[in-house]
């Protein structure tokens, strides 16, 4: 074996020769693999490009907001996830990303405690501001801006 | 020893996993098994072939399945499939192209076996198992058909279960369980998607199991012209590397061809299935249905109402079952009498095929 390190290899050697075989089979292969495994790639990733086309949206109006009695939340999907519109007893309003920082569940309001509730693992928010105010969560929920229009609920991203 | 890698035999990996997995009788068998090499050698590659496409719809129809729903929302799937996901109509279309590429390549393959007497003793489970897996892969087309649900789909699966609607006695009650029902519907491709990607694979994988197993076990089959050959004059090639690679080397020219076809011509979606408009004028089930949609239709002229096409199923099976168990005229090494019977009997069978197939094509309406 150590003589062969020594050996220097001649342009017609069978072993170079064997080399720059391989070396066309593999380039050859992986061109076949790219051209195959782009389109699937791209087939399988379809969804993935769509949804996140989807939260490419920045404002939109919550529907049946305006018609939400007070102490009470409506879930609506904003771009591709699930978020809340909440009606607090002064009039005001808020929205929230209903996917808790913790895990990703949908977490939702509860009125006779007027907390933001995670069920899987009793992450709670501040319904106002969609600050962690106890249990695993590690960041507060994303808060949206709210604007009421001519009797329509317009909620933005801040 | 010029190089020693992580795998060569004298590596303790190789070691290692030899004494686990016996690779190196494996090795060894490879190393000393040849294919025979002659002047009709190229029907060799078409049983390769046939594997190749089956592989590539393997592949597609697990990507298509990601997608399709059977059912109410079938053509709706495959709308989305066809028109909505990135590269949707190139799988779908490769998924087609490649059907028939395999049937045609089954076909060429069987042929080229009758032709050679391949199905000669002891390979008449070959034979047998070769014919099964044809009509499997029949059922898997005429199955596949449906899934997409629009005009030609539809029409071409109430047209061909009304073939066997006409078995006497119990050929309405197979039509009805084939159609879940009295019409063709949803539930229709529901149990033609059962049947397509789940009953029909169970059947096909373990029959080709079988069937590559006695190639492996009877070696390849050699024309009576290889064999009338002294043994030291027969030329043969080492299958591994030498004969492997010829056969990569033939999967990669389908491989293009396949890409060629399914990009330049991608399988088209006609409109959605709807039970009250009328078929389309040249209504025609698939080129390897169509020798004998035509064969049932001259007899249906012939003798006139339910005679007739009873008397062209009959006629039409009893020709299948004959090729079926053509091994059983024709076991012997050497041709005789029933050997070129055989031989005639193949050229006319390959002669009305052709003519059928032509004739079915030739007096469609002009469609589209």
């Amino acid at each position: 074996m150590s003589d062969d390190t020594n050996r220097q290899a001649a342009p017609d050697d069978p072993e170079r020769r064997d080399v720059l075989k391989f070396a066309a089979a593999g380039a050859l292969g992986a061109v076949y693999a790219g051209l195959v495994g782009y389109p699937v790639y791209k087939y399988l990733a379809s969804p993935i490009e769509k949804a996140a086309a989807e939260t490419v949206v920045t404002e939109m109006v919550v529907e049946g907001g305006a018609a939400l009695p007070k102490n009470a939340a409506l879930m609506f999907k904003f771009g591709a996830k699930p978020a809340m519109l909440i009606h607090h007893e002064d009039g005001s309003y808020s929205a929230l990303s209903a996917v808790c920082t913790h895990l990703g569940c949908t977490a939702s309001y509860e009125p006779d405690q007027k907390r933001i509730f995670c069920a899987c693992h009793g992450g709670v928010y501040d319904a106002l501001t969609g600050a962690n105010v106890s249990g695993p969560p590690p960041k507060p929920l994303t808060a949206f801006k709210v604007q009421v229009t001519d009797g329509k609920i317009v909620v933005r991203r801040a | 020893m010029a190089k020693s890698s992580s795998v060569a035999p004298e590596s303790r990996v190789y070691r290692w996993l030899d004494e686990r997995l016996g690779i190196s009788e494996i090795v060894e068998l490879a190393g000393k098994k040849r294919v025979p090499e002659h002047k009709h050698s190229f029907w060799y590659y078409w049983g390769g072939i046939t594997l190749f496409f089956f592989l590539v719809m393997c592949v597609t129809g697990v990507l298509l399945l990601v997608y399709y729903r059977p059912g109410d929302g079938a053509y709706e799937s495959v709308r989305l499939i066809t028109y909505d996901i990135k590269f949707g109509w190139l799988v779908r279309s490769i998924h087609s192209w490649s059907a028939n590429l395999m049937v045609a390549a089954a076909f060429v393959h069987m042929f080229s076996a009758f032709f050679m007497k391949a199905y000669r003793r002891p390979r008449e489970f070959l034979w047998f198992t070769g014919i099964g897996l044809l009509s499997l892969s029949m059922l898997f087309g005429f199955s596949g058909y449906l899934l997409p649900m629009d005009e030609l789909a539809y029409f071409a699966t109430k047209v061909g279960l009304a073939i066997p609607a006409t078995i006497p006695v119990v050929g309405p009650w197979i039509a009805d369980l084939a159609r879940g029902g009295p019409e063709v519907g949803a539930y229709t491709v529901s149990r033609f998607f059962a049947l397509h990607v789940v009953v029909l694979p169970a059947m096909f994988v373990p029959l080709l199991g079988i069937h590559l197993a006695l190639v492996q076990k009877h070696g390849m089959s050699i024309p009576e012209s290889e064999q009338a050959k002294p043994e030291k004059a027969r030329k043969s090639i080492p299958f591994f590397p030498n004969f492997a690679m010829k056969d990569m080397a033939v999967w990669l020219i389908a491989l293009n061809v396949l890409g060629f076809l399914a990009a330049v011509y991608p399988w088209q979606l006609g409109p959605a299935a709807d039970s009250l408009m009328p078929a389309p004028m040249d209504i025609h089930p698939e080129w390897y249905f169509m020798s004998s949609f035509q064969i049932l239709k001259w007899f249906g002229n012939w003798f006139p109402g339910a005679l007739g096409e009873f008397l062209g199923i009959a006629v039409f099976n009893v020709g299948v079952l004959l090729w079926a168990i053509v091994p059983f005229f024709d076991p012997e090494k050497r041709s005789g009498v029933w050997g070129r019977r055989v031989t005639w009997f193949g050229i006319f069978v390959v002669f009305v095929i052709l003519l059928t197939t032509i004739w079915g094509y030739a007096v469609l309406p002009a469609g589209k």
